[in-house]
């Protein structure tokens, strides 16, 4: 696993409170992981900081799952 | 010594959401010097964020508060009247706008997002006073939250900049009808903060960059930085001031044109 998804997983599983192997490529932060809308914001804010890129808010509504959040944050940094 | 600033003292903080959160640093200084708090919070999502930050300062008193109802109002004045009979200070940090309409043209503001902009960031604030004036028998002290955005454009702050600017006049108004009871009204304008509420806020990391570099200070502003402010305000430290907007912006306000040094920037 890359360094970013590394990074990635410990934001998710710090801030939702899951266990790290429910934290999958496909894993939906609202369906499977159990985030409100809420989460998802803190969650793109934490990426944000952690990576020191700027997510959008178009870019962000497309990261449903971590896979997602992996793929834009390597493309993007 | 330090937490005789405000010992018996006790405090309503409406509209805190997370550890990022203005409300946040506000709080923590607060109880730092010892004062008493209760929180209101609007919504599950928000109690769920709020009850676990109140109980690290050692407060049980988490309330719930749509600002835009008059009966919840009174239900949360209520609550607290019950509990501690009188109150001593109130942090109003609540603001909403439609997320939308906070890019592009002010000029495309729609009727429905400026009335309710209004409504929930400026009228929230007299309708809170209304009912705290009735608990604050001994006197006490109100503090808002305001932006910059309210005295000059600011990119995108569009109908949130009309908004703090009644908030800012509300202030004042505020302050003439209860000085008299002992009662002082103030605001902070914070300078730009990475919270919740600015995630709304197109490009606002390039807002930041642009008070980092241009302002006297060059840095931002930390929500300790305005937590020292709001002690100031609300403790006896500022028995004298009322009617005020203090600037908690590293002095980005004075500031008439782009630094020197600062480098150039794109949005990138």
């Amino acid at each position: 696993m890359s360094d970013i998804a590394d990074r990635v997983k410990k934001i998710v599983v710090d801030h939702l409170g899951v266990e790290e192997d429910k934290v999958t490529d496909n894993a939906s932060f609202i369906d499977d992981l159990g985030a409100d809308s809420l989460d998802t914001v803190e969650l793109v804010m934490a990426f944000e900081e952690e990576f020191g890129i700027e997510i959008p808010d178009d870019a962000a509504e497309t990261i449903q799952t971590f896979g997602d959040a992996v793929k834009f944050i390597s493309e993007a940094s | 010594m330090a937490e005789s600033l405000m010992a018996g003292k006790r405090g309503l903080i409406m509209g805190l959401a997370n550890d990022k959160s203005i409300a946040w640093g506000i709080a923590k200084t607060l109880a730092e010097h010892g004062a008493e708090l209760a929180f209101s919070y609007q919504g599950e999502a928000l109690k769920k964020r709020v009850d676990p930050l109140a109980g690290q300062l050692g407060s049980d008193i988490v309330l719930p508060c749509d600002v835009g109802d008059e009966a919840s109002i009174d239900d949360l004045f209520a609550a607290l009247k019950e509990r501690w009979g009188g109150l001593d200070f109130i942090v109003h940090a609540i603001g909403f706008s439609d997320k939308n309409e906070l890019r592009g043209r002010y000029v495309d503001t729609s009727r429905g997002n400026f009335a309710m902009s209004m409504d929930i960031s400026v009228y929230s604030f007299t309708a809170i006073m209304q009912r705290a004036e009735k608990m604050m028998k001994e006197g006490g002290s109100a503090l808002t939250l305001t932006y910059y955005g309210a005295e000059k454009v600011m990119p995108h702050y569009n109908v949130m900049g009309v908004a703090k600017a009644a908030l800012e006049a509300s202030v004042q108004y505020l302050a003439e009808d209860l000085g008299k009871d002992g009662i002082r009204v103030n605001a902070i304008s914070a300078g730009p903060i990475k919270t919740l509420a600015a995630s709304g806020i197109g490009d606002f990391r390039y807002i930041m960059k642009w008070n980092e570099y241009n302002s006297p200070m060059r840095r931002n502003v930390t929500i300790e930085d305005v937590g020292k402010a709001a002690l100031f305000l609300l403790s006896d430290l500022g028995s004298g001031t009322t009617g005020e907007n203090l600037h908690v912006d590293a002095g980005y306000h004075v500031v008439g044109m782009k630094a020197v040094d600062a480098p150039d920037m794109s949005k990138g």
